[in-house]
């Protein structure tokens, strides 16, 4: 069967600088060939690999745009299929042109994913690989584009290949001794075996909760800023948004109720509960301002609480202090530059928390503030460049699957079952870790995973 | 033009322990058979180990029982002593073995076929195989005598072209220097048939009277006999038994072994065969395990009415005057006189790849085969494919659907899924580590598994399906009434508990809780279960095991389900894997040479990877995808 050829608006389709759409399979040059000139009106030479090209694309006679086109053979590509990029400009309009003369001159548009899908078909990605493409894709800060793309490299593989090959070495054990009980003795098996799977354990432990750091990465952390009114809220958000922290997105897509700003702050994305709702009811009776915000809270990730440090203490904190207790919070002690009229120290005997004293309007202390949320999201232990960050969901539940198998293996160790016994449950985790990274084959798992694929990839 | 012509419905070559079930199966389902051997005297003869089951092996011969084979209620009649192996560990891995009387076997079996109606034994050695169009329609002895029928299942065992070896004696002999058959190779290879050639070994017999037991362990049999067969009555065969004896070499065995190496066929090159790595020759061993200063010997006997005895787990093809000094290195052996010595045996075999699941080789229809022919090695395996074979070929001929079983529903499944999904170089024995699913596998419950199979063949009689159905209901309601029966916190049941180191109870609890507990088991509440009813030991045995391993039982059914998701995932027959560029090469190749069922079986082809079945995966449904498209438009 021949490969259709395939093309796509690779980047994002606004009206950014520069577009790229990209043509892989079979045809690829030849469709090139027919909508490609130089300036000197000569075809393209697709003969070498990985050589940029000069000229325009022209539909039928008509001169479309000014572009630069990479001509990439394969297997060296992407998609290991031989490919075309057109970088031209970036205009919505003229993106779809480009596309749309690529396609009536041989290509077919590609469906969502079907660039990997290629890449994956052709044996150039795994599986966990392919996954990670998608967070590369969706990676809205530093941190997650460097573990989707470590990821990428491959990291996810390596290790979960190393569990697997150390449970497959007992299993293997065990099997042999079963059926050559004359030369493989199973006495104190159990015991030994036990001390095997402890640090396995630990190891998949890690991967796990390292997934919700990786949540944290790919899609942000969902923060309230709370405060009376007047306490600094909006100076803070104005410092949070201030052209140091740029904007990183607006969030396309987003279909929750509330409004959210999504910035960067110490490289973590922080999706900012718009708090104008909140400025709004300032003029009304306090309490309804902190209850509506406390809404907003219940389900953040984050709340910072701004205390206005030139006014004492309310019920109002009271109740604040109260209903953070059990989440995940910061709490600023606000004007500084001001005389204060509480103590960072009592109110960190009031709350139970750490307290950051703050200036949001003369931009004081707000790099404790960093520090303290990546101290709160990463427990100052990740370090992102040789640490394995498990950033899918699928993959976390198979490392929770197989985890849990080993603890049956504890389970049945401690009851003294027969050695037999184990085998069953380290195949299961054997099985589970597996099907991460695409060596134990579940049935609908591979077209689950390019469905989610966007356009272009 | 044959002088002589005769029409049955099939034959089966070979009257081993795969030709025997072959010939009985087709028989019992009322196709006139013809069995041929080359001796009517060596029918279902035991040409190695006097011994029928052991571990996983035991397994197949229940199975084999529960659909209506032989072998079980064969072995019921002739064994001299039966053990359960393995009673220290799970359920899974218990497995029965027992002694046979060989003659006793032989004679049995024989007398089992001579009085099967629709069946013909018949001396003689198949030469040739007619095939015409792709189909088989006949085979013709070497006489000349032509026999047509509708199908043919070869069991010619290590009989084609055989080769006994030790040391530089050669003799073109089958087992115990029986007539080779020196023919009828060179007729499959003209139809295409690939062959290999595999090889086994055996021990020497020794006299019993040179045999000094004082050095040796006697070796017991169990107290109460399990019988093979579930239609045998276990009252019907409790007997006094024979024993068996442990000795073992040591390192002056090992270094006239060592000494001696270059004078071994095997190691000098004059064997050519592929042998066993799991059933190994003494030399074998000691040039494997070179830090093992001593192996088992099991000394047993051959039958109650001879004095030979076999010496398990020596078997070599040394030269005469080697087995002599090596055997006498032996304690209890010192003076021992062999009666026939060990050799080496080689013998043609096919390469299984070639055959479909039923056994049916995939270029010639109605041709099927079964046993060593098909590259395994044992009495028991052999017994298992010559029974499918035999079923398949009646299926065939009746015009009904093959009876495939699959690796979650029986080791025989596994078996010939083994043989004829992966590259198999040398002769397959069963081993636990091969069923997966092996806790669902068990010896105990193949009735369960796979009578209802049998009874729908048509080789299981309603009285014992009758049985069956009665069991089932037995266990499920004593397992619901152990469910639902509180046992309270009486001075009884604490003593009991305290007695058996066993935790206290601080309230009330179902009796099937206190089974469940690792130190207590359904036996031992005896004393606390009052209104116990009356039940046979085969049930009360699975009411036990499925209330103790309950939560293991239902992991492994949750993999057996996961399992048949791939299983149940077909693939067109006519699926051409070229037409998907992106699988690898090699799988393209060995996918279109074997042209798996289902996705499951593709998975296990040796050389397929899992990135290929994805491939498969992804390619299977974007073909199911567009053919939608295209029926909807």
């Amino acid at each position: 069967m021949k490969t259709e050829t395939i093309a796509a608006i690779a980047t994002a389709l606004s009206n950014s600088g520069i577009g790229i759409v990209r043509i892989s399979g079979e045809e690829a040059f030849d469709v090139i060939r027919r909508i490609f000139r130089k300036k000197n009106g000569e075809k393209l030479d697709t003969e070498q690999s990985h050589r940029v090209h000069y000229g325009y694309v022209y539909d039928g006679e008509e001169r479309l745009d000014e572009v630069l086109v990479l001509v990439m053979k394969g297997p060296h590509s992407y998609t290991a299929e031989d490919t075309v990029e057109i970088d031209c400009h970036g205009g919505v309009l003229m993106m779809k042109r480009i596309l749309e003369t690529v396609i009536r001159n041989g290509a077919r548009a590609a469906e969502p994913g079907e660039f990997t899908k290629r890449a994956f078909l052709n044996g150039r990605i795994d599986l966990s690989q392919a996954e990670a493409v998608i967070d590369v894709i969706h990676a809205q800060n530093d941190y997650a584009l460097k573990s989707s793309v470590s990821q990428l490299s491959g990291s996810v593989s390596e290790k979960i290949k190393e569990l697997r090959e150390k449970i497959l070495y007992e299993i293997a054990f065990i099997e042999s001794a079963l059926d050559d009980p004359e030369h493989i003795s199973l006495d104190g098996y159990g015991e030994k075996l036990g001390g095997v799977l402890q640090p396995l354990e630990e190891k998949i432990g890690r991967l796990i909760a390292s997934f919700d750091n990786g949540k944290v990465m790919t899609e942000g952390v969902k923060t309230v800023i709370l405060g009376k009114p007047n306490a600094g809220k909006s100076s803070l958000m104005n410092v949070l948004l201030g052209e140091e922290r740029a904007i990183v997105t607006d969030v396309a897509g987003t279909t929750r109720d509330t409004l959210e700003e999504k910035l960067s702050f110490g490289g973590i994305t922080l999706n900012v509960v718009d708090t104008a709702g909140i400025r709004d009811t300032e003029d009304v009776v306090e309490k309804i301002g902190v209850d509506r915000a406390k809404k907003a809270a219940l389900d953040a990730d984050l709340v910072i609480y701004v205390v206005d440090g030139s006014r004492p203490l309310d019920e109002n904190d009271a109740d604040i202090m109260d209903f953070i207790r059990d989440k995940k919070s910061v709490l600023l002690l606000n004007k500084t530059d001001l005389n204060t009229v509480i103590s960072a120290e009592e109110l960190e005997e009031k709350s139970g928390r750490r307290v950051i004293p703050v200036s949001a309007k003369e931009e004081l202390g707000i790099e404790l503030l960093e520090e303290e949320i990546k101290r709160l999201f990463y427990h100052g232990e990740i370090r992102f460049n040789d640490e394995v960050t498990i950033t899918n969901v699928r993959q976390k539940s198979a490392l929770e699957e197989s985890l849990k198998s080993l603890q049956m293996v504890d389970a049945s160790i401690a009851d003294g079952m027969p050695e037999d016994f184990y085998s069953i449950d380290l195949m299961s985790a054997y099985e589970s870790l597996g099907t991460i990274i695409g060596e134990a084959v579940e049935d609908d798992l591979v077209n689950e995973i390019f469905g989610k694929f966007c356009m272009g990839k | 033009m044959p002088y002589l012509e005769e029409s049955y419905d099939a034959a089966v070559v070979g009257a081993g322990h795969a030709g025997c079930e072959a010939a009985l199966a087709c028989a019992r389902l009322g196709l006139e058979t013809i069995l041929f051997t080359v001796s009517v005297d060596s029918i279902a003869l035991m040409p190695c180990n006097p011994n029928i089951g052991g571990s996983s092996k035991g397994h197949l011969v229940r199975e084999l029982d529960a659909l209506g084979g032989e072998m079980g209620k064969n072995i019921d009649k002739t064994f001299i002593q039966s053990k359960m192996l393995n009673e220290s560990k799970g359920p899974a891995v218990h497995s029965l073995r027992a002694q046979a009387d060989k003659q006793d076997y032989t004679r049995e079996m024989r007398k089992t076929l001579e009085n099967t109606e629709h069946l013909t034994i018949r001396q003689a050695e198949v030469s040739e195989i007619i095939v015409e169009d792709g189909k088989l329609t006949g085979v013709k002895t070497f006489s000349g005598a032509v026999y047509h029928v509708k199908a043919a299942v070869l069991c010619t065992g290590t009989y084609l072209r055989a080769r006994c070896i030790y040391g530089d004696v050669s003799n073109p002999t089958g087992p115990n220097g029986l007539q080779a058959a020196n023919h009828l190779t060179d007729s499959l290879k003209a139809h295409g048939i690939e062959m290999f050639r595999f090889k086994t070994g055996t021990p020497a017999r020794v006299d019993k009277r040179s045999i000094d037991f004082s050095r040796m362990e006697e070796q017991f049999g169990d107290k109460r006999v399990v019988p093979f067969s579930f239609s045998t009555d276990p009252e019907s065969i409790q007997k006094e038994q024979a024993s068996c004896w442990l000795t073992y070499t040591n390192e002056e065995t090992h270094q006239i072994i060592r000494d001696n190496l270059d004078r071994s066929p095997l190691f000098s090159g004059a064997i050519e065969g592929t042998g066993p790595r799991y059933c190994p020759s003494i030399e074998d061993k000691v040039v494997k395990f070179p830090d093992k200063n001593r192996h088992q010997v099991f000394v047993e006997p051959e039958g109650l009415s001879t004095n030979e005895m076999y010496l398990g787990g020596m078997s070599s093809s040394l030269p005469e005057d080697v087995q002599y000094a090596m055997y006498r290195t032996v304690p209890g052996l010192e003076h021992v006189r062999i009666v026939r010595n060990a050799y080496a045996i080689e013998y043609d075999c096919i390469n299984a790849l070639q055959l479909d699941a039923s056994l049916e080789f995939k270029k010639i229809k109605g041709l099927f085969s079964g046993g060593q022919f098909n590259g395994s090695s044992g009495y028991e395996e052999a017994a298992v494919q010559g029974f499918m074979a035999g079923v398949n070929a009646a299926m065939e001929i009746l015009g009904r659907e093959p009876v495939i079983l699959d690796r979650s529903q029986a080791y025989i499944g596994v078996l010939i899924d083994d043989l004829v999904t992966k590259e198999n170089h040398e002769p397959y024995r069963m081993m636990t580590s091969r069923a997966e699913y092996r806790l669902l596998l068990r010896q105990d419950n193949a009735d369960l598994r796979l009578r209802k199979i049998g009874y729908e063949i048509g080789l299981i009689s309603e009285e014992e399906y009758q049985h069956l159905l009665w069991k089932e209901k037995a266990i499920e309601e004593e397992v619901q009434r152990l469910e639902q029966v509180h046992i309270g916190t009486g001075e009884a049941v604490q003593d009991f508990l305290t007695q058996h180191n066993s935790t206290l109870l601080k309230s009330g609890i179902t009796l099937a809780e206190l089974v469940k507990r690792p130190e207590l088991d359904y036996f031992m509440l005896t004393v606390l279960d009052k209104d116990r009813p009356a039940l046979p030991e085969d049930v009360q045995e699975q009411v036990n095991i499925n209330i103790k391993y309950e939560g293991y039982l239902k992991r492994q059914m949750q993999q057996v389900a996961q399992f048949k998701k791939l299983e149940n995932k077909k693939i067109p027959a006519d699926f051409d894997y070229s037409t998907v560029n992106s699988l690898r090469k090699e799988a393209v190749q060995k996918l279109n040479q074997l042209k798996p069922l289902n996705i499951g079986q593709a998975s296990r082809i040796s050389g397929v990877s899992p990135a290929d079945i994805s491939v498969l995966l992804v390619h299977l449904e974007q073909m199911r995808h567009g053919h939608r498209q295209k029926t909807t438009v």
